[in-house]
């Protein structure tokens, strides 16, 4: 906890000191810590050593550190499943990230909820549940109480992709921000594909962009593969919603380099997406930006990854080191009034499992 | 002087409003309007800024509720019919009702639901959707019967750290009525005996509870001590009251206005079954509303649901058993 306000405090005084390099080395590191431990991941899902899905990032980690970055503390952020440079980005632990996805009793879920459910709403990171569209209504919720209570200045973030445009939680819920003038940035990430239904069959408005002017809001366009033009663009819209000046919605093109999830070998996405710009990997275009800027060498960007590939197999040691969630000393309790709970009589005996 | 059951609902948000600065109303027609059944009269006037009228949107409704929740708030969410509940069910089950289990953060909200039945109201303005959410681990559930309990549950609501799913009845709004507002109350969570009795128990909530002391009022003509338990809150669920009036009696019959299958009455008469056999000298019945949707006809309707005279007929049954 106190790890994570610390990495919040220094964001919020770099971000106001920080160079267009610095910004940009920060973002880079985000995206590739976030890749490695997505590969991870992956790996250890294919070995069984993780229950349940795995949901990969690649593609989407430069919008999604821009975003993180654009924050500061006493920001409120929801982020989506693909989200995992952007929430290290806010300040998320490595440590609660690979003990949420290794089912740790000691991380922010204790093994109550698993992979990218996770978060620290005491601390503006919101839980993201499975329903898409529902944090949107959250997140305005948190930014109409801070207005309640004279807070000024903060924003809220909410990551979605183009399947969720189609539900009616985003409808209402931006549509909401915009009655209420809320300081909320919605950031769609238009990775051309909803688990594996095109966005031919998921909306047939020219340009999701478009919807903001339906909704009255500020709308922003930008290359999703790009990490510079999402620094920029995000950071802009996060800017205007600080300053007061209502909802804005971002939307950024990009393709998802992987399928849904580690279940899913994405097959059906067309090759010629693949070929085009869009396919581009974020993370290769960003390492090629830092040379090109002459910001870093290749031999100081293979020493980062060296670095941050340590730094994960330490955390991986320690998690896989600590114990399993035990049934037995469970309390079973889901409500924060104890004495309102229910008694029933007739649970599964555990000496039966 | 007396108080409507409405009144004590909008009296307990006034007081909430006033002794709490986290308390804020959100919902469709509010704020100036008062509500569209005026329970919040006058209270954006009272209170300015903190009554406020929402977009016709339940989902994003509860979802902000939550989010000020999390924010250190505690919000009264009023519905403006409990059917209209249901487009922000997702928001109430799986939003509020997992947040505390999923990440230690409570998530105290208060949603009220103008529930059940009148005359023409239809199938979209009468439903009693009680069971639909005391079925999800994580909400508390009241279902006042007595303008007494509307009040003072209501601001134990508020007060509760946990999702409340506040059941207040349409047709108790204007024909129950009481002395005054009640300065101390029992806890939520205790059963309360209505009425005593040695013959039969009948365990009612909300609108029914009024319905059952009068079919028991009517029994007592007969011969017949009906015992009437009100259970006030339908999650938790007072299993000791309730058995320990079965035990007085011997005879059990739950009473809801709801649908029959699961449900209420159903818990009640399961938990009777299993952990009161042996007090049992009949059959536990239950009595419900038809299992079709609601008519508008008040001639359909009345037939449709528990009356004073279908429940009486019910207990005489049971009484030959």
């Amino acid at each position: 906890m106190g790890r994570m306000l610390q990495t919040l405090e220094s964001q919020d005084e770099l971000a106001a000191a920080m160079s267009p390099r610095d910004l940009f080395l920060q973002g880079f590191r985000h995206m590739l810590l976030a890749r490695l431990m997505d590969d991870k991941m992956a790996s250890l899902y294919r070995g069984g050593k993780i229950q349940g899905g795995v949901f990969l990032g690649r593609g989407q980690e430069a919008l999604s550190a821009a975003t993180g970055l654009a924050l500061r503390k006493g920001d409120v952020f929801a982020p989506l499943i693909r989200d995992g440079a952007g929430r290290l980005a806010f300040g998320e632990p490595l440590l609660d990230a690979v003990r949420t996805y290794l089912g740790s009793p000691l991380g922010p879920m204790r093994a109550r909820d698993g992979n990218v459910h996770r978060g620290n709403p005491r601390h503006g990171l919101l839980p993201m549940i499975s329903h898409l569209g529902t944090m949107i209504s959250v997140v305005n919720g948190v930014l109409m109480a801070k207005r309640f209570k004279k807070l000024s200045g903060h924003v809220g973030a909410a990551s979605i992709g183009d399947g969720a445009t189609s539900t009616g939680s985003f409808h209402e819920g931006l549509n909401q921000a915009a009655v209420e003038k809320l300081p909320l940035v919605l950031v769609v990430a238009n990775n051309q594909y909803a688990y594996s239904t095109p966005n031919a069959r998921q909306f047939a408005c020219a340009n999701l962009i478009d919807k903001s002017a339906g909704y009255g809001v500020d709308g922003h366009e930008v290359d999703g593969t790009d990490l510079q033009a999402c620094l920029q663009t995000v950071g802009q819209a996060v800017a205007r919603a600080r300053q007061g000046l209502g909802p804005q919605l971002v939307v950024a093109r990009l393709l998802r380099l992987c399928g849904h999830g580690e279940h899913d070998d994405g097959s059906y996405i067309d090759p010629a997406l693949k070929a085009s710009p869009l396919g581009r990997d974020c993370l290769q275009v960003a390492e090629e930006v830092l040379w090109r800027q002459g910001w870093a060498d290749e031999k100081a960007t293979r020493r980062l990854r060296q670095e941050l590939a340590q730094l994960l197999e330490e955390t991986l040691a320690v998690v896989q080191r600590e114990p399993a969630p035990d049934p037995y000393r469970e309390d079973w309790r889901p409500l924060a009034e104890r004495h309102l709970m229910e008694r029933f009589e007739n649970y599964p005996a555990l000496e039966a499992m | 002087m007396s108080v409507t059951y409405l009144e004590a609902i909008r009296a307990a948000q006034a007081r909430a409003l006033a002794e709490d600065e986290r308390v804020f109303i959100y919902g469709q027609d509010v704020g100036a309007f008062g509500g569209a059944f005026k329970a919040t009269k006058n209270l954006a006037a009272e209170f300015p800024g903190r009554v406020l009228d929402a977009p016709i949107s339940e989902d994003a409704i509860i979802g902000a509720a939550i989010g000020a929740a999390i924010e250190g708030m505690r919000p009264i969410i009023e519905m403006q019919f409990a059917d209209f509940s249901l487009p922000g069910l997702t928001q109430i089950v799986n939003q509020a009702a997992t947040l505390f289990w999923r990440s230690q953060m409570p998530c105290p909200i208060t949603i009220r639901l103008p529930s059940g039945g009148t005359a023409g109201g239809g199938p979209f303005h009468s439903q009693s959707l009680e069971a639909v959410y005391a079925h999800f681990p994580g909400l508390i559930v009241m279902t006042p019967g007595t303008a007494e309990d509307a009040y003072s549950m209501l601001l134990e609501a508020v007060a509760i750290d946990d999702p409340v799913i506040f059941c207040e009845h349409k047709y108790l709004y204007y024909h129950c009525k009481a002395e005054a507002l009640p300065s101390e109350a029992m806890p939520v969570g205790k059963a309360r005996i209505a009425r005593a009795g040695r013959d039969l128990t009948l365990v009612a909530y909300s609108a029914m509870v009024q319905d059952s002391l009068e079919a028991a009022q009517d029994l007592a003509g007969e011969g017949a001590e009906i015992e009437v338990v009100d259970l006030r809150s339908i999650k938790p669920l007072d299993t000791d009251t309730v058995v320990a009036s079965v035990a007085r009696t011997g005879r059990l019959l739950c009473v809801g206005e709801a649908w029959p299958w699961g449900g209420v009455t159903a818990e009640v008469v399961a938990r009777v079954a299993a952990e009161g056999f042996g007090l049992l000298d009949a059959p536990p019945q239950r009595l419900n509303s038809r299992d079709t949707p609601i008519p508008y006809h008040p001639g359909l309707w009345t037939a449709h649901r528990p009356t004073v005279r279908s429940i009486a007929a019910a207990a005489r049954n049971l009484l030959r058993m």
